[in-house]
């Protein structure tokens, strides 16, 4: 649905200039929630706004429902642009019009008629929970609702695809919560494509599909959670799965990894009772990821990692994923 | 010297004034709905074009856009870097070829235009850099186009501002407006010279004074009102 290949963008002149995106290749399928997770200034911002072109690439190519946004005229891409919603972290609603107005205000754009205008703001506001507010100014709002009028004014006109720029990163943690349950609802509902952009893990885990790892303007990684998750080394799992320090010591070291029915498995204990194994159990989290039941433990075990290989390949064989995080001496 | 006990002094008194004010109302008037029109227009000009503006390579071609506020900035610095005084004077030819006359109550109304475009052009750039860039954004990703980021978002979100800054170009034109009577533009000026200075009446000053003290009062309170009420922050 929304496809990046080799997109790059520099900021500022030859002397002092930023690269924000250094050969960006990204990709979304269709119906799904893609989040980019990164720290501040890693690029995230800028990507997402190379999405609908509020940001022209230098190089590279954007393609949204099959249609290379790079290469379309001015007057064409204005039209794209609303077939691609968008919402902001500061809401940036109009303070001059009410919650009505300010969803109206996308339909007058695209030329909808008077009639249809209330039609479809009703519709839309009762969407996202807010027909009793119509009349109100956004002033009157708290940020929770405030976001919802963003929203709501994003998919007025229909779009396919919804950009979300941090939306939730100015609310506090509930109404973080009823947001993202809110585009999760969407996205089930009208078969909407998601690609947010956050900061917070937390985002990432609650509501994304498909995830992507961003620093200095480079992708290090990206792909569904659920693969991301059993695929060794991964920072974002790292990431979803903090599982603290490393234990002092010489002892071997091990991530095991729980990806959907496995997850109840009694690992520790049957270490313990086929290996005859004394296993320490360092950290460990369940979590619904990606719409699958997921669970990491790290384990402690004694000796080198050589003298543990039945006992690994034995977990692996159940379809556990098994990372040697430290070799033993 | 006039004589404030001379039968008829009082109904002749309140009879000029009476259409002084008039003379007044009326050039401030017409002044400022041609300056309403224009230094809006001007105003937004100067944001549009400027660097980083949605209007910063119109037709396609920066150079034009470049050319285009730098042109615009110059015809408003110039116009409110003349005193008024004589701007007056330097535009009597101009006048006299636009209207046939350089002098009369409607003459007037050219140096108030010409002096109130570039102060409130100014006033407006003000008021439309204030909104928030993050809504020009919002319009651009809502796939407007220009004109509808600058009808729509830009000027709607700036007008508590722009009627803020309207009010305060009315006052000044109402002030250069009592100038304009010292070369024949009729309306209070005129009254506070010809009574007043020319023939001594101080009751003739203060009555002036007391008429342009409402007027600038009434201005100011109907401006804010409108203002506050338009604001919905």
């Amino acid at each position: 649905m929304i496809t990046l290949s080799s997109v790059t963008k520099t900021f500022g002149d030859d002397a002092n200039s930023v690269r924000a995106l250094d050969d960006v290749s990204l990709a979304v399928e269709r119906g799904e929630i893609f989040g980019v997770i990164g720290q501040s200034g890693a690029g995230k911002s800028t990507l997402i706004r190379t999405v609908n072109l509020l940001e022209r690439p230098d190089s590279g190519t954007v393609t949204v429902a099959d249609r290379e946004l790079t290469a379309l005229s001015d007057r064409d891409l204005l039209q794209a642009r609303r077939e691609i919603g968008m919402v902001f972290q500061q809401f940036n609603l109009l303070d001059s019009r009410t919650v009505r107005g300010n969803v109206e205000l996308a339909l007058e754009i695209v030329g909808v008629s008077r009639r249809e205008r209330t039609t479809r703001t009703n519709e839309i506001l009762e969407l996202v929970g807010l027909e009793h507010k119509a009349q109100q100014y956004p002033a009157q709002l708290s940020g929770g609702q405030k976001q919802r009028v963003g929203i709501a004014r994003a998919l007025a006109s229909r779009p396919r695809v919804l950009l979300s720029d941090e939306a939730t990163s100015a609310l506090d943690p509930e109404t973080t919560d009823s947001i993202l349950q809110l585009l999760r609802r969407l996205n089930k509902e009208l078969g909407l494509t998601i690609l947010l952009i956050t900061h917070e893990m937390d985002v990432v885990k609650s509501i994304c599909d498909s995830a992507a790892l961003m620093s200095g303007g480079r992708i290090l990684e990206q792909g569904r959670l659920v693969d991301l998750l059993t695929q060794p080394g991964s920072q974002l799992a790292r990431g979803l799965f903090p599982l603290g320090e490393l234990p002092e010591g010489n002892s071997t070291v091990i991530d095991v990894t729980f990806v959907g029915l496995s997850s109840a498995r009694p690992v520790v204990a049957q270490l313990a009772r086929t290996h005859q194994l004394d296993v320490g159990l360092i950290g460990a989290a369940m979590e619904t990821i990606g719409g699958a039941q997921s669970g990491r433990t790290r384990l402690e075990l004694p000796g080198t990692i050589e003298q543990h290989t039945a006992a690994i390949n034995d977990l692996r064989a159940q379809g556990l994923v098994v990372e040697i995080v430290r070799s033993g001496r | 010297m006039i004589d404030s006990n001379a039968p008829g002094f009082w109904p002749q008194l309140f009879e000029t004034l009476l259409k002084a004010t008039g003379e007044t109302l009326y050039q401030v008037g017409v002044t400022m709905l041609i300056t309403l029109i224009i230094g809006l227009a001007l105003g937004t000009l100067l944001v549009v074009t400027d660097r980083g503006g949605i209007l910063e390579r119109p037709f396609g071609s920066k150079v034009a856009g470049r050319i285009i506020n730098a042109v615009t900035q110059t015809v408003v610095n110039l116009g409110r870097s003349i005193p008024f005084i004589i701007l007056m004077i330097a535009l009597i030819p101009f006048t006299r070829l636009l209207l046939g006359s350089a002098f009369g109550v409607s003459a007037a109304i050219v140096p108030l235009t010409v002096a109130a475009i570039p102060f409130y052009a100014r006033i407006v750039e003000i008021s439309l850099r204030e909104v928030n860039e993050g809504l020009v954004e919002a319009g651009h990703s809502l796939g407007a186009t220009r004109w509808q980021l600058v009808s729509k978002v830009i000027i709607p979100e700036a007008v508590p501002g722009l009627i803020r800054g309207y009010t305060t170009t009315v006052v000044s034109i109402v002030n250069y407006s009592a100038i304009v009577g010292a070369i024949g533009g009729g309306g209070l000026g005129d009254v506070a010279i010809r009574y007043g200075h020319q023939r001594y009446s101080v009751i003739h000053i203060v009555a002036v004074i007391i008429v342009l003290v409402a007027i600038v009062q009434i201005v100011q309170v109907v401006g804010a009102r409108l203002a506050n009420r338009m604001s919905h922050r």
